[in-house]
């Protein structure tokens, strides 16, 4: 009886480790087009930690890695519309589910859990693909972010300049979680 | 039966942990540890008539329109100065993050100026702390006026030149404050010696304060060392406004002087601002990206 408990517990302590990746390449961009000028802009600074068994994920973007192509967009995007002094990274944390975590090639699944963007947290749901291999993950998401919703304003003058939305693309390739 | 509630609970433990185990703190712990370096300490390049430590972004040209108009004290006769104007036309170009080239034209003196611009250290916390942002910035000045045959001696071109090098170091003290100290030495081919040496030094203090997300109050002061007796110039003083709406920067100021290259503020600002020698003017910016920053 005692070996067997003792069995027990081992085996309850491994399955809560999991089977965790840890991202290897992270690709975040986001695009927003209007009248007077398409605004993009990549991010490959992402972390992520995602646990393939669980489907539990949870990612943070740091907002001063944002890239664009106008150096002065770039600074306005931080300094007036994302406050990325204050709110230094975007984060969300959630579960994707609706994929069977043994087989392999695409498949469509889709994330349920917080974002949080600017110091505001929604819940969100959005679709996505995920591939497992035989030691990475690909998870790939493109959805809408609305500005209001996280309370990120928009310029008065020049309204026209970004559009009430922006498309955001979440493209991560996980690979096995090493301790660091 | 106690022993068995022992491993009962022992077995539940692990549970428990993983109720707990927040996945978005553990990403915290760990993601490695980095460096943040501190982003629009001031707004342009300019602070009120003196320089600031940003420099353009690789690849961006930035249109400088800069003006100042006579002294508020010259009466009604001259509508309190805005009857006349003295105007600077610059470009500044990014040839890399850190590295700025410059040229201008100022009607004070029908000055022409080039210059470059050198960010030296920048202002960092994290795994690189670094206190302030250091930019070195040297100018050259030719002032064309007079011309030769109505000066009143034979004015050869190196009479016509001064060169003036800065440090200029900032420290953004928190999102809504910077500050910048600005050691400058201005050096003049050829000067009257009753009044004035080659060589002169100033200190300089520098503040914005952001007030909303688009506006900012800014100050600058130069105080000078090695004034000689008999000199007639004052310390440029300037207070100012800067309104940010998308690729444009206006800046609207009050000065006590009208000159817009180094040596003009610097050595021969003439207004008494305290006396009310003050002049309004404006700098307007607007930047074109010519090459992607990426």
């Amino acid at each position: 009886m005692k070996k067997f408990l003792l069995l027990l517990l081992t085996c309850s302590c491994l399955t809560t480790l999991g089977q965790k990746f840890s991202v290897e390449k992270s690709l975040i961009t986001f695009f927003s087009d209007a009248a007077i000028e398409d605004i993009s802009a990549k991010n490959t600074k992402t972390n992520s930690i995602f646990d393939l068994e669980t489907g539990e994920i949870a990612f943070s973007i740091p907002i001063k890695e944002f890239k664009f192509a106008k150096s002065l967009m770039q600074e306005h995007f931080n300094e007036k519309y994302m406050e990325s002094d204050k709110f230094k990274s975007a984060t969300f944390e959630g579960k994707i589910t609706g994929y069977d975590a043994k087989s392999t090639g695409q498949q469509t699944a889709k994330a349920t859990g917080k974002m949080t963007i600017h110091g505001v947290t929604k819940e969100i749901e959005v679709p996505g693909t995920i591939e497992i291999t035989k030691d990475k993950a690909l998870i790939k998401s493109k959805f809408n972010v609305k500005l209001e919703d996280y309370s990120i304003p928009r310029p008065q003058i020049l309204w026209q300049n970004i559009a009430e939305a922006v498309e955001v693309s979440v493209d991560f390739t996980f690979k096995p979680y090493e301790k660091k | 039966m106690k022993r068995n509630n022992a491993f009962f609970f022992l077995i539940l433990l692990p549970l428990f942990g993983r109720a707990q185990n927040d996945l978005l703190k553990e990403l915290e712990k760990e993601t490695k540890a980095t460096t943040e370096y501190a982003t629009s300490t001031f707004k342009g390049t300019r602070l009120i008539n003196g320089q600031t430590v940003e420099t353009k972004g690789k690849g961006a040209l930035e249109f400088i329109f800069a003006h100042r108009f006579g002294s508020i004290n010259s009466g009604v006769y001259n509508l309190f100065g805005l009857d006349q104007a003295y105007v600077r036309i610059g470009l500044e170009y990014g040839l890399t993050d850190k590295l700025g080239v410059g040229i201008g034209r100022n009607s004070v003196d029908k000055t022409m100026d080039g210059y470059l611009r050198y960010k030296i250290l920048r202002q960092s916390s994290g795994v690189i702390n670094m206190p302030f942002t250091v930019t070195a910035f040297g100018i050259a000045a030719l002032r064309t006026s007079p011309r030769t045959q109505d000066a009143s001696y034979d004015i050869q071109l190196e009479d016509r030149m001064s060169y003036t090098s800065q440090l200029l170091i900032a420290r953004k003290v928190n999102r809504n404050l910077s500050l910048q100290l600005m050691p400058s030495m201005v050096h003049k081919n050829t000067v009257d010696k009753t009044i004035e040496a080659n060589d002169q030094v100033a200190l300089g203090f520098g503040g914005r304060l952001k007030v909303t997300r688009s506006v900012a109050l800014t100050t600058e002061y130069y105080y000078r060392f090695n004034v000689q007796q008999g000199n007639p110039y004052y310390n440029p003083l300037g207070f100012g406004v800067e309104i940010e709406t998308g690729g444009h920067v206006f800046q609207l100021v009050m000065t006590n002087s009208r000159g817009l290259t180094e040596r003009a503020y610097l050595t021969e600002t003439a207004g008494d601002f305290f006396n009310g020698t003050i002049h309004l003017g404006f700098n307007i910016t607007r930047t074109f990206q010519l090459k992607s920053s990426e």
